[in-house]
């Protein structure tokens, strides 16, 4: 059984070229790579038990991964379970996804490790990289069984939804990781200063009568630990960067040689706090013109598929976020899809569980950045690909003869609604409902086997 | 910079083909829809002077006060406003009802849809929660009140208050002296205020303000200050704010006392307005703090005329979404 993609533009991220060509997969691997068009009477494409996939106009690209996503199994299956999270990463183009631990239980024992790893087996459309709880039943207090965890498969630790409160227990963790070579994944936020919240603290949310999650609850969590990674030398990566000025403290401390790292969200780049106005925004461009802007107009004030923790910040944050993706001080895309069911969000705004669905719409999202020249398409594909492999400690996504075969075919004009009978996941929380997108994932590859096509 | 335009967008809104559908906010209002619901609550006024004050207006329709907190001036005066026009009346406080036993706002509101109910008058301590009754019912929702966020019927009765004391709205600076920044009140009125024309200058300790530009982001025109003395020569209307005592406890405040000698409403500070200027409250007050027992019972004070034309505003509120053709 092989497989050959033919004739599209192959994108390596390695080498930051793109060039027309073809790839064949055997048995989940690359076994040859055709640079150049390659001939309609190709002896390959004949060869007997091939499947050829025609991928002209079209970009071929390692498989996307996503390293902050909630799968919510075990405990919250009704929001999410593995296997329609990863149906919903393959989807989405995504081949690699690494989940956090805020499930019921929380991932603090091996048996929660091992009943992901064989789910994920069973689903087989991604591969799953559990982050671990970095304390027990991510409760803040006593560490988690971290050394057991990691040689069972979690590649960090975070308390993700919330951050580990006591400084204390949290320069332990730091120290702790330290010995085990992997990162804490910090939720950086001061509780005591986000009490309350139900939006970015702003002009939006003095208009809507919305308390704030002022920006500095931000900044304060994460200048926090950022001062402890310093201080015990260990390695923090900042989750979900929402602010301009959470973006300058991970600059700063980069430029000292902190081990620090940080991600960006699509929803935190492409929407803003001015998204829970809905049609009361006068001044938006109520204009959805595909792979170029979206419609802000279209749903009511107070939506709460806009409640997302951190909160949607100001279009001078998401570009402060943007810029950070750009000049490296944030090293990567992740989506942070965190699906709730309509039980969850079908309520008052700020009493809404918090998290947006993004898995299926990131990379039409990010490309709409692209096509506005904010971002060069291989640029974009190194944040999604090879960027964080390489935070993974992998060396290369690269598809070279010898890679495993998780490939991931773009078709960047594909225009599409995003629309919630059509969406994997169960989550149909996300503000993007009924708009148009330009850009998607056609087929999607996961060791060699076809987990999503168009 | 000038007061937002009003979204174009928003399918709830009065337009010159389409009715309104609910009164959520005055950010919705144009200048003269707002002048309209005045005009006609003269005539509610009227009505409500007679012998026999009831007319046929709502007769065959349902209201429903649907109230998630405590309120009295506000959910008796719709009572009264809805008997007055004929229509029947249905009354639900959280405490007591299905609420209790976790029945969700939609759930509640689709209820009360099924018994029969064609406007629905909600407060609730959540902001924005009338936005998401209005997306669940088939009628027309009146927010009496959600969270810090709006309390439209309170704007309008306050201007209407104004225009009935001083005879006009447009170049009147009103001076709101309080708690602004947790007040639902405070932001209908700044909407309704600034449509209509006039000088909006809110004044509290700044801990109850907030970021000065954050609120001229949100509501631009708007005028801040922290010296309540240097404003009252020039102000027409004085119009005090609740002080909830929890954001003393909450550390917002130093103490109670040196709120009442910097902004408290005061014999003396009335002293300093012009002669004309009234005095205002939408209670409940705390007196002693906020506002003095001699301010609030003074020849300037119209805070009993402001709970007696609530009643005639919120007539001419059920009024303009009954359906029934203009007055």
């Amino acid at each position: 059984m092989k497989t050959l993609i033919t004739n599209g533009i192959i994108i390596d991220p390695d080498t930051r070229q793109m060039g027309v060509g073809s790839v064949l997969v055997e048995n989940g691997t690359i076994t040859a790579r055709f640079d150049g068009q390659l001939p309609a009477d190709a002896s390959v494409r004949t060869a007997p038990g091939t499947t050829v996939i025609d991928a002209s106009h079209k970009l071929i690209s390692p498989g996307l991964i996503d390293l902050h996503v909630h799968l919510r199994e075990p405990g919250e299956e009704h929001k999410e379970t593995i296997a329609t999270g990863t149906r919903a990463a393959a989807a989405g183009g995504f081949t690699v996804v690494a989940c956090m631990p805020n499930t019921r239980p929380a991932i603090d024992s091996v048996a929660t490790i091992q009943h992901i790893a064989q789910a994920a087996a069973r689903a087989n459309n991604a591969e799953v990289l559990p982050i671990a709880a970095a304390t027990v039943g991510r409760s803040g207090k006593e560490l988690s069984p971290m050394r057991e965890l990691v040689e069972a498969g979690a590649i960090g630790f975070s308390d993700d939804g919330t951050p580990v409160s006591d400084p204390a227990v949290m320069r332990n963790v730091f120290e702790y990781i330290k010995m085990l070579g992997v990162p804490y994944f910090g939720h950086c936020e001061d509780m005591v200063l986000s009490k309350g919240w139900g939006m970015h603290e702003g002009a939006v949310s003095n208009r809507l009568g919305l308390p704030g999650y002022p920006s500095a609850a931000e900044e304060v969590g994460i200048a926090r630990d950022i001062a402890l990674a310093e201080l015990t030398n260990s390695r923090l990566h900042v989750c979900h960067v929402s602010t301009a000025g959470g973006v300058a403290l991970i600059r700063a401390a980069k430029e000292r040689g902190v081990k620090v790292s940080g991600e960006a969200c699509p929803h935190h780049i492409v929407l803003s706090d001015r998204w829970v106005l809905g049609w009361l925004d006068d001044q938006a461009k109520a204009e959805n013109e595909p792979g170029i802007s979206l419609n802000a107009t279209t749903r009511p004030p107070y939506d709460t598929s806009t409640r997302v923790s951190p909160p949607l910040r100001t279009e001078a944050d998401a570009e402060a976020v943007l810029q950070g993706l750009l000049d490296g001080t944030l090293d990567f895309v992740a989506t942070d899809h965190a699906p709730h069911s309509r039980v969850d969000k079908e309520v008052e705004y700020r009493l809404a569980m918090a998290g947006i669905t993004g898995i299926e719409t990131a990379l039409a999202s990010m490309l709409m950045l692209v096509n506005r020249g904010q971002m060069s398409l291989i640029d974009l594909i190194v944040k999604m690909t090879d960027e964080p492999a390489k935070f993974l400690g992998r060396t290369s996504t690269t598809l070279r003869v010898g890679a495993r075969a998780d490939i991931t075919v773009i078709d960047p004009q594909m225009v599409w609604t995003v629309e919630a009978d059509k969406l994997f996941s169960k989550g149909k929380n996300t503000p993007l409902l009924g708009q148009k997108m330009r850009g998607k994932a056609v087929l999607t590859m996961y060791k060699g086997h076809i987990t999503h096509q168009e | 910079m000038s007061l937002p335009l009003i979204a174009p967008h928003n399918p709830w809104m009065a337009t010159a083909t389409r009715k309104r559908r609910h009164v959520l906010d005055l950010d919705d209002f144009r200048e003269q829809e707002i002048i309209d619901v005045l005009d006609s609550a003269v005539s509610m006024k009227e009505i409500l002077g007679r012998s026999v004050p009831q007319v046929p207006i709502l007769r065959g329709k349902t209201v429903a006060n649907i109230f998630y907190e405590e309120s009295t001036r506000t959910r008796l005066s719709f009572e009264l406003a809805a008997r007055t026009l004929s229509a029947s009346v249905m009354n639900m406080t959280a405490k007591g009802s299905s609420v209790e036993k976790g029945e969700s706002l939609i759930d509640t509101i689709r209820t009360i849809q099924a018994l029969g109910a064609d406007i629905i008058v909600m407060r609730h301590g959540e902001s924005g929660a009338p936005y998401l009754a209005a997306q669940h019912f088939r009628g027309s929702i009146i927010n009496a009140g959600d969270g810090r966020h709006a309390h439209p019927s309170q704007a309008l009765l306050d201007l209407f208050t104004i225009r009935e004391h001083l005879g006009q709205l447009k170049g009147l600076h009103v001076v709101i002296a309080g708690d602004v920044l947790h007040s639902r009140v405070a932001r209908s009125d700044i909407w309704g205020m600034l449509r209509c024309g006039m000088q909006v200058t809110i004044c509290a300790p700044s801990t109850l303000i907030g970021d000065v530009q954050m609120w001229q982001a949100s509501h631009p025109g708007l005028k801040i200050s922290y010296d309540l003395d240097t404003l009252l020569p020039h102000t027409d209307v004085l119009m005090g704010l609740r002080l909830q005592k929890e954001r003393m406890q909450a550390g917002l405040l130093p103490a109670l006392r040196e709120y009442s000698t910097y902004f408290g409403i005061s014999a003396e500070r009335l002293e300093q307005l012009p002669k004309h200027a009234i005095v205002m409250h939408p209670g409940p007050m705390n007196e002693g703090v906020e506002i003095m027992p001699e301010a609030a019972d003074s020849p300037r004070s119209v805070i009993e005329t402001q709970v007696t034309n609530g009643v005639a505003i919120r007539m001419a509120l059920l009024y303009r979404l009954s359906g029934e053709t203009q007055a």
